[in-house]
């Protein structure tokens, strides 16, 4: 039987997901964090990855990005929601703008004997990766970069001795004179 | 020695700073419940006489009566409850006033602040539980925070798209002393500017699409409502000004009069036909503070499929949320609504959509809202009718709790003035009505205060009868008696094979001793002949009344879209038999 779809997502189906970028610049007051995570569990919104810091002590401001996928309805429902939140001073889509810089810090632990070094030291070097520990039987690498960038150095990572990673997940900025 | 401290009128404790700062937004009215974490304040309270305190019997019932009381006065409502569950009673309410943007401010008790997180008695997590359901939300851990943040609060609930907010006080800090100030500008948060004037590019499109238009319809809703009584006015002139059709959702009845000649009554789900397939057939919509909820759209891929779409929201959220438009004007209702109508006025073309009229009398001459009359029993339908008849030329308000005698209660009682009617819209919630006719009557106390009901749901909150009859306020709680959850039991037959689960009250209450025990009177009506003599008696009464209407215990709504379903699949109740039932029906089991 041809069922009909809920009323709530019917519209959505044939439309492609993307990902975007997001950077929102938040009063930093207590739960402020909370507040935008609840938003995007609470409405069903994804989080691919997730940074917030304070960047303007004076000011009590702390940037959150968030890189999260959608379809271009529910990504711009995002922004929207997100601004319309009281503490929230300002969203800007990076990817929209296409003028940003995206990176996040890896450290990425491996261990191995003999060649397995060898091998983990050669590709760290081609990959800029920095050794911030080591041991008889193991190196951590610090590595900052795109996503993808630090998935594929993991991935090659991964048969020589993977033990473990810590990521930080995207930060972004604007290119050019301009701030947000 | 001197102690300038002591000589300064705006010392005061935090207890103090919370009622001085009710009496700074001229709150006249708190509806509440005491408990151990606000003692401090009802102390204050008790020594002052600005505000005046109104003791419900459950904090729920305090939500929806500053509800009932925002609703019709346009003023916030204001409520006080305790710390842990009387924080979590408040949650229903909270969110109802969310998703109907009713302003209220509500305060909680907290435990002391080194408590916090000791699951200490009476502790629960008020701002993290409530993040979800208020605009916003504040705990104060600082009595010297907690002037700017009432300001704020008020501003916050009352400002831009309206809401609910939660003020969380910890016990210390109502007992600590900092200074308080009376309200400034910058209490308000810098990061929170809302919107209220509309694009002047947008409005010009608006007026070319209106202008141009063939087939228009207005669709407003509770925006206008939200907006003022100026948003009303200016909404009649603009139908005065084009001649169009206009339909409101539920929680928009009112703000154009049900007696208007472009008045098609209301839309969505149980809307009227002619409503909906004027939205249907449309081309150019324009629609004014409403949100294009499921229970307007139903099928979202079918809705209104010709048509240019002009939406004025002052929530940017809500556009292109549900549905694309073509036009989106960010703004509140009345500025926008006066600078269309200006913008339209100064073009000086009416299109001419007489045939679009005639079309619109096609569909309203089949009748969508007629029933079958019956001498035996009482009819819902006609119940309402009679009520609506004994009341013209009173000063009334309407509430209503949630499922058929809501929606008989849209469709037949005639609105003529906005903040008329209470309901709850968006969240559905039943036993809204009886504390919310508590709190619209503290607003109006000569005015006639009646709660259409159910007679499930006004058991949810039965308890108020009790607060109505302490503050002598003589609301009147008509309740159509079908002993079922009548819109329950009609998606059980429709769609469930007519097992009727737990949808029947076998054991009821004898309202009319209910009342009594209360200390109100109680009526009963049975059959047809007896309604009209006992709604007068109702009137007439200056106590709180249960007024028991025994009416068709199997009566159906209609008409109806089955969800799922696009505005021209909608259901008349002539045409309502069991083969055209199941096909209308069938496959919408998934839905709500």
């Amino acid at each position: 039987m041809n069922q009909p779809a809920s009323a709530y997502f019917m519209e959505e189906r044939h439309d492609p997901n993307e990902t975007h970028t997001l950077s929102v610049l938040v009063a930093n007051e207590p739960g402020v964090l909370a507040r935008v995570i609840g938003l995007f569990s609470g409405r069903g919104y994804n989080i691919e990855s997730l940074t917030v810091s304070e960047t303007e002590s004076q000011k009590h401001v702390s940037r959150i990005t968030i890189v999260t996928t959608g379809t271009p309805m529910v990504i711009t429902q995002i922004k929207h929601q997100l601004d319309r939140m009281i503490p929230v001073y300002q969203v800007v889509d990076m990817t929209l703008t296409g003028r940003s810089i995206e990176r996040e810090l890896a450290m990425v632990k491996v261990k191995g004997s003999g060649d397995q070094r060898i091998e983990a030291m050669r590709l760290a070097e081609v990959f800029r990766a920095r050794v911030v520990d080591a041991t008889n039987e193991s190196f951590v690498f610090e590595i900052t970069g795109g996503t993808s960038k630090i998935d594929q150095f993991v991935n090659l990572m991964r048969p020589i001795g993977l033990v473990e990673v810590s990521r930080t997940g995207v930060a972004a900025i604007g290119r050019g004179p301009d701030g947000m | 020695m001197s102690d300038d401290k002591s000589h300064d009128p705006n010392q005061m404790t935090g207890a103090a700073m919370i009622v001085r700062a009710l009496a700074d937004h001229g709150v006249k009215h708190l509806f509440g419940y005491p408990g151990g974490a606000v003692l401090p304040i009802y102390d204050e309270i008790f020594q002052q006489s600005d505000v005046e305190h109104i003791l419900v019997r459950h904090e729920q019932g305090a939500g929806h009566a500053a509800e009932g009381y925002a609703r019709s006065t346009g003023k916030p409502g204001v409520v006080l409850v305790t710390s842990g569950p009387g924080a979590t009673n408040m949650v229903t309410p909270l969110t109802d006033a969310l998703m109907d943007s009713i302003p209220l401010v509500c305060i909680t008790g907290q435990v002391p602040t080194h408590l916090i997180g000791n699951d200490a008695f009476q502790e629960c997590d008020t701002v993290g539980i409530t993040r979800p359901c208020t605009k916003h939300n504040w705990l104060v851990r600082d009595v010297n925070d907690l002037a700017k943040v009432l300001h704020e609060a008020f501003y916050v609930a009352t400002s831009g798209r309206p809401g609910p907010v939660v003020v969380d006080v910890p016990k210390d800090v109502q007992f600590a002393t900092g200074t308080y100030h009376p309200p400034r500008k910058t209490d308000v948060h810098v990061s929170y500017k809302p919107r209220v004037k509309g694009d002047p590019a947008q409005i010009r499109k608006a007026v070319a699409l209106m202008a141009s238009a063939k087939r228009p319809v207005i669709y407003s809703g509770g925006g206008v409502i939200n907006s003022g009584n100026e948003a009303s006015k200016l909404l009649r002139d603009l139908v005065e000004a084009t001649g169009f059709p206009i339909t409101s959702t539920l929680m928009g009845l009112g703000a154009y009069p049900a007696s208007g000649k472009n008045w098609l009554g209301m839309l969505g789900m149980h809307g009227t036909y002619e409503a909906n397939m004027a939205m249907h057939d449309c081309d150019v919509m324009l629609c004014v503070g409403a949100r294009f909820d499921d229970r307007i759209t139903g099928r979202t891929d079918a809705f209104s499929p010709g048509s240019k779409k002009i939406h004025i929201d002052i929530d940017p959220s809500s556009i292109n949320k549900n549905i694309r438009v073509d036009v989106p004007i960010i703004g509140d209702a009345a500025n926008v609504l006066s600078d269309l109508l200006q913008a339209f006025k100064a073009e000086g073309k009416k299109p001419k959509i007489d045939p679009w009229w005639f079309e619109i009398g096609r569909w309203r001459a089949r009748n969508s809202l007629a029933y079958k009359k019956n001498n035996d029993v009482i009819l819902p339908q006609y119940a309402i009718q009679r009520l609506f008849e004994a009341t013209r030329g009173h000063d009334t308000y309407i509430t209503t709790e949630v499922g058929q005698h809501q929606m008989w209660a849209a469709q037949f009682f005639g609105f003529e003035e906005p903040h008329r009617w209470m309901t709850s819209g968006g969240l559905g919630t039943m036993g809204y009505g009886l504390p919310a006719a508590l709190g619209v009557q503290v607003a109006h106390r000569d005015s006639l205060v009646i709660d259409i009901a159910g007679d499930a749901s006004v058991q949810m909150t039965m308890q108020e009868m009790s607060s109505a009859v302490q503050y002598e306020l003589p609301i009147k709680i008509f309740i159509l008696n079908n002993q079922y959850m009548g819109m329950v039991r009609q998606w059980q037959q429709l769609l469930h094979g007519n097992r009727l689960s737990h949808s029947y009250t076998e054991a009821m209450p004898d309202f009319v001793k209910l009342a009594e025990a209360y200390g109100g009177v109680g009526l009963q009506a049975i059959k047809p002949g007896d309604l009209d003599g006992a709604l007068q008696e109702m009137i007439k009464v200056k106590k709180p009344v249960l007024f028991d209407c025994r009416v068709a215990a199997l009566e159906n709504c209609f008409p109806m879209i089955p969800s799922g379903k696009a505005h021209n699949e909608m259901l008349l109740p002539a045409e309502a038999n069991d083969d055209a039932t199941a096909a209308a029906f069938a496959g919408g089991k998934a839905l709500v």
